[in-house]
């Protein structure tokens, strides 16, 4: 495509998203493109963690309930504390970095599948703990009735069109971060890690900050998702942020394509359209048609299971992949012995 | 003045001692290889000057600071660049975009710098670009600038290799076997490229298995055999040299 063919496709596409709330009088409709915003946000997010810098991470969900629960706290009757929600899109984010580097700094030594179950085992932490602190958290009941965001006076209220519009302006920030960082020292470094941490080392990066670097700045997203995500259900409990979610955004990221950002945003919008739409609509046919036994949403998993494993076979990269991860499946597939040599170096030199 | 400086390092591992008691010395902007059978210690050497071994006993100075213990990345910084035995370059990566993380350690944007794109983020990225650019031109692989460096010929990896270190305006420069792979032809560029690299005032310090390039392009030889220096001068006294003889060809009289 030619830039300028690019750049006029994107423009509708942009004016297409800015007035579909009005073409679209069904609030459910607008209801499930906020919701899939909010996951467009974590994945963007957690493409810096594992699709720039190269670490897998399985447990991105924590940060998730961590900034959402950053709101439920700071902004209810739970502590009487009303923090403004505009306020909170500041504060939250910084929260969740927090948490980032906090997490990220046992994991620096791993690699690969070690720093996958330690990640893991932080996904699984999390939402334990808020569980497990009920004088703070209610427990498993959650924190409901979280403040209304409102804007000039208006209360958002139970309207999703509101954050429809919050969400579009959060991932048009997200897409502008994710890829100024993508072109800068900083994603150079985090990409050169993710190719060969020993020579990566040897050109001067730090890799510890750089690492931290991109547990901090991928949890940040997530805190932005998770106030977002957490006005909008005026809700937060514990069963919101289990492994299943940290699966569903990598499994978006793999989707869509890792390290590209308009493959994760694909990615992102196609599982939640078929988690939250496609799904729920299907079985309201079927009862219509006469089969009330029939809920589809039962085999959502199977489905992930089959998207997965389909993609695998046939289009590893993803849908919509970055150059690397093309090439990578279909170029050079050739050298696998140079790939062992260099692994066999690695684990030699490393300390 | 000495710009490299080892003084009685040693390195084992468990109870293998790769590099004993070792000591040498690296002139500011000379040309100078490490030789040795298989084995020798060569490759730990570079390790230990890059900070990816810490020496046992012994003091490494560069630059006339002590850089032992230092952690690798600042040791780069320092002005210590490198490139490997098995190629290691950014796989997945455009052969600018290697030269470009080369020049990591001399740039000078923050986190935010990156986040926000701000105005001398730009001017830096376009100044980085264009030396990388010329990098790339003089190790005569203008043409590849676009390409990964896993789909470049073995020969132009080596050459990409040596670009990416010298992108960080290294004071002195280790090559592992540069010439390991190449024909006689590239072996014959390989010769221009280091002397160019040398004038352009690096110092230049390098591992290589082929005599012929050795005894071509450096000023000084240090040989080594069972992690201890046997031997040390300038090429044609070490070419005939008995006790470098003996470590490659085993004795006369000890035969079995």
């Amino acid at each position: 495509m030619s830039p300028v063919a690019r750049r006029i496709g994107l423009g509708v596409l942009v004016a297409a998203l800015l007035v579909y709330p009005f073409l679209d009088r069904n609030n459910s409709h607008v209801d499930f493109l906020a919701n899939a915003g909010a996951f467009i946000l974590l994945a963007l997010g957690l493409n810096i963690v594992v699709g720039f810098a190269g670490l897998l991470d399985l447990g991105y969900a924590a940060f998730f309930a961590i900034g959402s629960y950053s709101y439920a706290i700071l902004a209810s009757q739970q502590f009487g504390y009303h923090v403004p929600f505009w306020l909170m899109l500041l504060i939250a984010p910084v929260i969740a970095a927090l948490f980032g580097l906090l997490l990220g700094a046992p994991t620096l030594r791993l690699r690969g599948d070690y720093l996958a179950i330690v990640t893991l085992g932080f996904g699984e932490i999390v939402p334990q703990t808020f569980l497990n602190l009920p004088q703070y958290t209610n427990g498993p009941n959650g924190i409901s009735s979280l403040d209304q965001p409102s804007i000039f006076g208006h209360s958002f209220g139970f309207s999703a069109t509101p954050y429809y519009y919050l969400l579009l302006g959060l991932i048009a920030l997200g897409i502008l971060i994710a890829a100024n960082l993508q072109n800068s020292r900083l994603g150079r470094a985090w990409m050169a890690i993710r190719e060969d941490e020993l020579a990566a080392r040897h050109m001067g990066i730090n890799t510890t900050t750089t690492k931290l670097a991109a547990f901090a700045l991928g949890a940040s997203f997530s805190g932005l998702a998770g106030v977002a995500y957490a006005a909008k259900l005026d809700l937060v409990s514990p069963d919101q942020f289990q492994f299943n979610v940290s699966v569903l955004v990598l499994s978006m990221l793999v989707l869509g394509g890792m390290g590209n950002i308009t493959g994760v945003i694909v990615g992102s919008f196609v599982l939640s359209f078929v988690n939250s739409f496609l799904l729920p609509q299907s079985t309201t046919l079927a009862h219509a048609a006469g089969f009330p036994n029939i809920d589809f949403t039962n085999y959502r998993f199977m489905l992930y299971g089959i998207i997965l494993v389909t993609m695998m076979l046939f289009r590893p990269e993803g849908l919509i992949p970055s150059r690397a991860r093309a090439a990578e499946f279909h170029e050079a597939l050739a050298d696998e012995p140079l790939a062992e040599q260099e692994q066999e170096e690695y684990e030699g030199a490393a300390r | 003045m000495a710009l490299l400086e080892l003084r009685g390092v040693r390195k084992s591992f468990g109870g293998l001692v790769a590099v004993n008691d070792l000591s040498f010395a690296l002139e500011a902007g000379s040309i100078s290889a490490m030789i040795g059978p298989n084995g020798a210690g060569k490759s730990t050497v570079f390790n230990l000057i890059t900070g990816i071994y810490v020496p046992e006993e012994g003091a490494i100075d560069f630059d006339g600071r002590s850089i032992r213990g230092l952690r690798t990345n600042r040791i780069a910084a320092r002005g210590v660049a490198r490139t490997f035995q098995n190629i290691r370059l950014f796989a997945f990566m455009s052969a600018l975009d290697n030269v470009m993380a080369g020049r990591h350690a001399r740039m000078h944007a923050s986190m935010f710098d990156s986040l926000l794109h701000t105005p001398r983020q730009r001017s830096e990225e376009r100044a980085v670009r264009e030396r990388a650019r010329e990098l790339l031109r003089f190790a005569g692989l203008e043409r590849d600038e676009a390409n990964y460096a896993r789909n470049l010929p073995y020969g132009s990896q080596r050459r990409l290799e040596i670009a990416r270190a010298l992108a960080s305006d290294p004071k002195l420069l280790l090559l592992d076997e540069p010439a390991a792979g190449m024909n006689p032809n590239e072996k014959h560029d390989l010769i221009g490229l280091i002397r160019r690299i040398r004038d352009l005032g690096v110092t230049v310090f390098l591992i290589e298995h082929d005599m012929s390039l050795v005894m071509n392009v450096s000023e000084r030889v240090t040989v080594l055999d069972h992690g201890e220096k046997i031997c040390e001068g300038p090429p044609e006294d070490v070419r005939c040299d008995e006790r470098v003889i003996e470590a490659y060809l085993g004795r006369s009289d000890g035969a079995a």
